[in-house]
């Protein structure tokens, strides 16, 4: 048990110097940005006809008059104490908005992340152990076909398919356009949330389905699976039996190491659908050079994901009978 | 039985050749296109796929089948560099984290989790943002962003071969290690990392395109499908879908041909296959 | 004893079985590796039959056929029967398990990830079940705990005992060995054939697959002696006291490159399975070969002095 408080206390550090890490990297390369925040977000014109008192005061506003280094000691203290600076865009503070903008993301991030594992996860077992012939034929193409597919581009048909033409769902936001917010009701919010959801989930389908799909074929290839045969034990009872046990370390690999790939996904599918969650707010913060705001979703979205693996890594330990039975030791 | 099989293999050379002529031959066609692409003809606007034009024409009247070659072709010209880049970076990397003690395997081990913690195409924005967007910025972004699992794969390619017991006699023979690189280690790691370099261009030309769709990458000038598809946005609602369904198909199709031209790549290049 | 033997129903007789390999190039064309030619063998209850051949000779296939569990890009032709009926793939699907056993090569064959005790019940939960693998256990000496071990918690004369315990949970009429004992010390493999010889000595039919030869004479009523692909000799165990009564040449040379019989070495290698269209197999090793053995187009086999022989020239019967 010790061993195991000491393996999670040594992952925490390093998760720890990681997201450290990735804060660097992400004010270093928005400080090296040869882009001009006032620029792009008063535009040149109106620069012009700004008195020099003026623009001095949107320089610091936008902490063009801050050495970097400064700018990031002064950063980091206050992370320290929990405030992640305020947003230039939205002037608000950087916590609310990514609080705001997660919690409408989590629908679609949390529904996709299931979805295709389980999707994935399906079809990769079904193509193992049908290998070699139709299914496995017909699964494999449908994943290169998928994995070759921009995640927007998806996105776009689905749209054009299902909103334009069919006209059966909304074509974007969360909610529908002009509503009170009060008067919202979650079965809108699910309806604007489901295109979303189902381009994200397909997107991540094909990673899952293929790894899996390759475990499989290994572990039905190996020489226990011979012997449970040998034993008489049906063909279904060796896949739910023995495959699934097979799979299932490195199925929790592939289902905690999608959680990148599925944020990701979503920066774009949100752009699409004009769906106001974390991703649309990156791409927002990124075009407008809001500092803050994209140093607050980088290093959210980093935690996610190393949380992903931490939790990957501490799941293993759970189903491992090698590491559990040295842990009870 | 040695001639089944170089039929085989013959097969397998026969679609890379063919897959490679048609990747150059879009490549070409598209350089040749670029000209007729930005011409506009207001006489001619909005016009659905027909025979005189293939994939119709957007509101300015532009041809979209030019358009869409000659955004191919810029696409997988950038694919190129982008692999090749990230590929070299994963090479020198990989190896370097190998060979030069547990210091260095330690902190390129920790780059590669910081690279791989931030999501993708997160990463290539914030590298787009740092060289001012455009055509730099979206070179530099897929190139950096790219060589984390490659150089992975070359580390532990490279750690097991150094561990080898052919290897370690070589040494005690003294043998120079400049020799035993060349003579032993490189044809070993050759087409682990050809297959690992083809196996990259999807992502690459994936992750270009969606960059640009987002509006950090190449700009609207040029004919890139990711431009092509995020100014189709507008035009969805009033049923010009033939904007986004052709360029976004053909995008789909030369990925498709690069993810096979690597799977049958490697398959070609597996010693084992040889065997079989 | 002998007369005994004869009344009894053989349990299994393979009756010129052949196995091929067939692969698929690019979809059309198909070619096909005969790795076992001509076989044939009989096993009676109450008797350990061994199958003695080099590695790589084909011998697991042997086993697999028999168990009907053959990779799906093989296939098998010739009569096999099991208690005098004919083993189709449908009968020995049904016996698998409980009339037909395999014992395995080692801790592989357990599911690395399931407790010993589950793989030996093979998921049936009732009591009945349960008692019987702990009885089974407790047989080869490993106490009730062991059910509750992972593979990897074993020794290797655990495995190799979970192994047995597992193919005899169902008491099966007929038990195939294949190679059981390689990377056990002289002591635990003599424990394991001990236990292969109980076996026998309950009523059931034992063959016994294995690459060393001196190691089958220690249990095995009989001798099939296995090369490239072709059974080329059947002896009674009896036979090997004295190498002027062994009758194919290559039985003779593998009875002298037995440690205790001078460690003389075969001359030359055997060829692969499927590569020999023609001829007997070893008239390119073979001291006595003439030029109609590699010409022949199949070697026919012929009794001799109670055994089965495959050779054109059968050695004499002498004292050496």
């Amino acid at each position: 048990m010790r061993h195991r408080l000491l393996f999670t206390a040594k992952k925490l550090l390093r998760m720890g110097l990681l997201l450290l890490g990735v804060s660097i990297v992400t004010f270093l390369l928005m400080s090296a940005s040869p882009l001009d925040p006032l620029q792009t977000n008063v535009g040149q014109a109106a620069l012009g006809t700004m008195s020099q008192e003026q623009v001095e005061r949107l320089e610091a506003y936008w902490g063009m008059d801050t050495p970097p280094l400064e700018r990031y000691a002064g950063w980091l203290t206050d992370l320290l104490c929990g405030d992640m600076g305020t947003s230039l865009l939205y002037r608000q503070p950087v916590t609310s908005v990514i609080w705001q903008r997660l919690s409408s993301s989590l629908l679609l991030l949390l529904s996709a992340w299931v979805i295709s594992g389980v999707l994935g996860l399906l079809l990769g077992v079904a193509a193992g152990v049908w290998r070699g012939r139709w299914p496995d034929k017909l699964i494999r193409g449908w994943c290169l076909l998928l994995s070759s597919s921009p995640a927007f581009w998806l996105a776009i048909l689905l749209l054009l398919v299902f909103s334009v033409w069919l006209g059966w769902l909304p074509a974007g936001l969360s909610v529908p356009i002009g509503m009170e917010s009060s008067l919202v009701t979650a079965g809108d919010r699910l309806r604007h949330a489901i295109l979303p959801a189902v381009t994200l989930s397909i997107t991540g389908v094909s990673n899952i389905a293929l790894h899996t799909r390759e475990k499989m074929v290994d572990v039905l290839e190996s020489d226990y699976i011979l012997f449970a045969r040998a034993r008489g034990e049906s063909m279904g009872s060796i896949v739910w039996r023995h495959g699934l046990r097979g799979i299932s370390l490195p199925a929790i690999t592939l289902q905690f190491g999608s959680v990148s790939e599925i944020i990701g996904g979503s920066v774009l599918v949100e752009q699409v659908f004009s769906y106001p969650g974390l991703g649309q707010a990156a791409v927002t913060a990124g075009l407008g050079s809001d500092l803050p705001l994209l140093m607050g979703i980088t290093l959210i979205t980093s935690a996610i994901v190393f949380g992903g693996n931490l939790a990957a890594d501490l799941l293993y330990g759970a189903v491992d009978p090698k590491i559990r039975r040295r842990a009870a030791k | 039985m040695t001639e089944r099989h170089w039929n085989r293999r013959a097969g397998t050379l026969l679609f890379l050749v063919l897959a490679i002529l048609v990747l150059a031959g879009i490549t070409a066609a598209g350089i040749f296109l670029e000209e007729e692409a930005a011409v506009t003809d207001f006489s001619r606007t909005n016009l659905a796929p027909g025979a005189e034009f293939w994939f119709g024409t957007d509101w300015m009247g532009r041809d979209m089948f030019a358009r869409t070659i000659a955004g191919l072709s810029l696409s997988i010209r950038i694919g190129l560099l982008t692999a090749a880049v990230s590929a070299a970076a994963a090479l020198v990397l990989g190896t370097m984290a190998a060979t030069l003690g547990r210091r260095a395997d330690s902190a390129i081990s920790w780059c590669i989790d910081l690279v791989m913690g931030i999501p993708h195409i997160l990463l290539v924005m914030l590298i787009s943002i740092a060289c001012g967007r455009g055509f730099a910025g979206v070179v530099a972004g897929v190139s950096l962003s790219h060589w984390p699992s490659l150089a992975r794969v070359i580390r532990g390619e490279v750690l097991q071969l150094k561990n080898a017991p052919y290897i370690l006699v070589e040494e005690k023979l003294g043998v120079s290690k400049l020799q035993v690189a060349c003579r032993h280690m490189l044809p070993h790691l050759f087409p682990q990392f050809l297959t690992g370099l083809i196996l990259l261009f999807p992502h690459a030309i994936l992750h270009e395109a969606s960059v640009t769709f987002l509006g950090f990458g190449l700009s609207s000038e040029q004919p890139a499908i990711g431009v092509i598809l995020s100014e189709s946005m507008q035009y969805l609602t009033t049923g010009r879908w033939w904007l986004a369904l052709f360029p976004g198909l053909s995008l789909v199709l030369v990925v498709v041909l690069f993810a096979l031209l690597g799977e049958r790549a490697r398959y070609l290049l597996d010693p084992a296959s040889a065997h079989e | 004893m002998e007369k005994e033997r004869q009344n009894k129903k053989p349990i299994l007789e393979v009756h010129h079985v052949s196995i091929w390999f067939t692969r698929y190039d690019q979809g059309i064309r198909r070619s096909s590796l005969p790795v076992i030619r001509d076989l044939s063998l009989t096993v009676e209850p109450g008797e350990v039959v061994a199958v003695v051949g080099a590695s790589g000779s084909g011998k697991s296939l042997l086993a697999h056929g028999i168990l009907g569990i053959l990779p799906y890009n093989s296939h098998m032709e010739g009569e096999i029967l099991y208690g005098g009926e004919p083993l189709t793939k449908e009968r020995a699907e049904k016996l698998r398990g409980n009339g037909l056993a395999l014992i395995p090569q080692g801790v592989t064959y357990l599911d690395p990830l399931m407790k010993v005790g589950a793989q030996l019940t093979r998921g049936r939960k009732d009591e009945k079940t349960k008692e019987r693998c702990r009885q089974v256990l407790e047989k080869y000496g490993l106490g009730p705990e062991t059910a509750d071990l992972y593979p990897f918690e074993l020794s290797g004369g655990m495995a190799r005992r979970v192994l047995i315990a597992s193919a005899v949970m169902d008491e099966p009429r007929l038990i195939i060995a294949d190679e059981p004992t390689p990377g056990l010390d002289a002591r635990a493999a003599g424990r394991i054939l001990g236990h292969f010889r109980e076996l026998a000595e309950t009523g059931a039919g034992m063959l016994f697959i294995t690459h060393d030869l001196e190691l089958a004479l220690t249990i095995a009523d009989r001798v099939v002696v296995f090369y490239a692909g072709e059974t080329i000799e059947e002896a009674r165990a009896e036979d090997f006291q004295d190498e002027g009564r062994l009758r194919h040449p290559f039985t003779r040379a593998l009875f002298r490159a037995m440690p205790s019989h001078g460690f003389a070495p075969i001359r030359g290698s055997q060829p692969y399975p499927g590569t020999v269209s023609s001829g007997c197999p070893f008239a390119g090793q073979c001291e006595a070969g003439r030029k109609e053995c590699g010409e022949a187009d199949r070697i026919p086999v012929q009794r001799v002095r109670g055994g089965l022989v495959r050779c054109l020239y059968p050695e004499k019967e002498e004292t050496v």
